[in-house]
């Protein structure tokens, strides 16, 4: 118990005190995972909005990947992502393992199929005939997708918040190509993996309350976009 | 733009889904100011044939020239459609506020905002939603809705305006409203309109010119007097509210008319027929009169019956009345006549109808198509 409470109160002094390296490594978790879900967005959405409005044959298995993907497990990412930016394989000659840019990599692929998935329902969602009615309006075919898109904005908020509440959460990927290294690309969940190892609960129950009100602050923001929206 | 070329001329469109002919229209021409409404039941193919003006379905045959160019290669598709306007079953509003639902078709043309605004407000005006303005679309009844969304259509000034169904599903003052607000407007711009209903009250409101469609096919289009009094076959006549269909045979052939004898009485239309040849008899309800059976000898009329009374219902303002003269009749009596006539279940009665009221369709078939040269208009005029 004095453990937890010894951890609180010291976490509340970093806090308080603007703690250099904790501010940094906060910072680097936002630029990191906003990045990479911003990236995710892009995808994810262009990828989701296109299944939903397209008829191909295997679509169905394409859409029980992009479902699978939601459930990607971040240490086969960070796996796969290792071994195509080592040295020796495919991606090794742009020389960016264990750099944040490594980190933005594993987490845009972890984010995007979630992103993809609920663009992907949420677009489907929408009336049928609403294509045929923006495109009696007069619209082109991306006119029409950006419209769509404009339609499912609720739904797509949705998906701003799964996606960054994925990777800002998760630990494996980043630890494997980022490397944890002091500084450079050591994020909040590393460091909490790295601070509980070596015994240090204190920064750890610290940087675990950043973490999570670092969470909750972004997802209030959305879901009040989310509610006004609604409301209106 | 040359005047005397149709809106639309339609050559031998044939839609195919899922391996069978949904629709098939070998000609059709729309002319410019015309109000072209087109009925049938559902799964008749007036959707199918809206969307595929409108260029949003494919045909599997066939040429479509809007104003003598053929669509998609003389006139790209996207400046065609930016020529129509069309609102579908389901207002299908955006997400925003009723102005920029409105504004969204003049945004799609790329439109400066300040050229927007005055477009947009006398389109609001126009359809009685100015003051919903600032309202989001969301929030609005099923009637401003449909507002906003005929307002969106119009606000294009397009010169073609297609309307699928846009008043199935508001209750019956919205409807009224909003047909006459429409007919109101449809009159001042003579804008060119193809109308898809099932309703047959509001196709005659609107028509200049009346089509009736049935699996796939345009059985018959004309005036929408000619197509209610002269119905080219059974399907349409029944469709248009001709309730009455005695199949008969001409039994005598007189100097000006014919003798059919249906059930075994004798009633006497007008018709080019032969002595022999089966036929159907349409009369409307509403030109069967029912008489008091004066007691005394009567004078026998032409067309004139004993009838008894087999069922009465009320209809708000009127009676359908069923009676049997050997052979059913269907009536409509107002409430008062009802009163004086003592209309009962059981009682006699007498059933009159004038012989130009009646209308001759050849053959005493059910068959819902018509002989080819019928198409376009009725077989005869009585």
């Amino acid at each position: 118990m004095d453990l937890i409470l010894e951890g609180i109160k010291k976490a509340f002094w970093l806090l308080v005190s603007f703690d250099p390296e904790v501010l940094g490594i906060t910072l680097l978790s936002i630029k990191v995972s906003g990045s990479a879900t911003l990236i995710s967005l892009f995808i994810g959405i262009s990828v989701g909005a296109s299944v939903a409005l397209t008829r191909f044959p295997g679509r169905r298995i394409v859409v029980s990947l992009i479902n699978t993907g939601m459930a990607l497990p971040p240490v086969v990412v960070g796996l796969f992502v290792t071994i195509s930016l080592w040295r020796n394989g495919p991606l090794g000659f742009l020389g960016i393992l264990y750099t944040p840019l490594a980190m933005i990599i594993a987490q845009a692929v972890i984010a995007t199929p979630i992103v993809t998935g609920i663009t992907l329902a949420a677009v489907q969602q929408l009336p049928a005939k609403l294509r045929l009615q923006i495109l009696a309006l007069g619209a082109t075919r991306l006119q029409m997708l950006w419209i769509l898109i404009k339609e499912a904005k609720l739904s797509l908020l949705a998906a701003v918040m799964a996606g960054f509440g994925g990777v800002i959460s998760e630990v494996g990927a980043s630890i494997m190509v980022g490397g944890n290294i002091k500084g450079y690309s050591r994020v909040l969940t590393t460091a909490t993996v790295m601070e509980t190892g070596r015994g240090n609960f204190d920064v750890a129950i610290a940087l675990s309350i950043i973490l999570l009100l670092l969470a909750y602050l972004i997802n209030l923001v959305l879901t009040q976009i989310q509610q006004r929206e609604r409301r209106r | 733009m040359n005047a005397s070329l149709p809106v639309f001329d339609v050559r031998n469109l044939q839609v195919n889904r899922g391996g069978s002919l949904i629709l098939n229209v070998p000609a059709l021409a729309v002319a410019e100011g015309e109000i072209l409404v087109l009925i049938g039941p559902n799964g008749a193919g007036k959707s199918t044939l809206l969307q595929t003006l409108s260029a949003l379905a494919k045909p599997s045959r066939g040429e479509i020239f809007f104003r003598g160019q053929k669509i998609g290669a003389e006139i790209p598709l996207l400046q065609y459609r930016r020529k129509l306007a069309m609102v579908l079953q389901e207002p299908l509003l955006f997400d925003t506020t009723v102005y920029h639902n409105v504004a969204s078709g003049l945004k799609i043309r790329g439109m400066k905002r300040d050229e927007i605004e005055p477009v947009v407000a006398k389109a609001l005006e126009r359809f009685g939603i100015a003051h919903l303005r600032d309202r989001s679309a969301r929030t609005l009844s099923g009637g401003e809705a449909r507002r906003a969304s005929i307002a969106r259509a119009f606000a294009t000034n397009p010169e073609v305006l297609l309307l699928d169904e846009p008043f199935s599903a508001l209750d019956p003052i919205m409807r009224e409203t909003l047909i006459e607000d429409l007919e109101k407007v449809l009159r001042e711009t003579r804008i060119t309109t193809i109308f898809v209903t099932h309703d047959r009250m509001e196709a005659l409101r609107l028509a200049t010119r009346l089509g009736v469609m049935n699996a796939g096919e345009i059985l018959q289009t004309g005036s929408p007097d000619d197509v209610m009094n002269h119905p080219a076959n059974e399907f349409v006549a029944s469709l248009v509210g001709v309730e009455n269909l005695l199949h008969g045979k001409v039994a005598k052939k007189k100097e000006s008319s014919i003798i059919v004898s249906v059930a075994e009485l004798d009633i006497e239309v007008t018709g080019p027929m032969e002595v022999g040849e089966e036929v159907t008899l349409c009369i409307r309800p509403e030109n069967v009169t029912l008489l008091p059976v004066l007691s005394g000898t009567i004078r026998p009329e032409r067309n004139t019956f004993r009838a008894a009374v087999d069922k009465i219902t009320p209809m708000g303002f009127y009676q359908k009345v069923q009676v049997d003269c050997g052979f059913p009749l269907v009536t409509y009596v107002t409430n008062t006549s009802s009163l004086e006539l003592s209309l009962k279940e059981g009682i006699e009665v007498l059933a009159s109808f004038k012989t130009r009221a009646l209308h001759v369709i050849r053959g005493a078939s059910s068959s819902l198509v018509s002989e080819p040269k019928s198409r376009g208009s009725s077989l005869q005029d009585t």
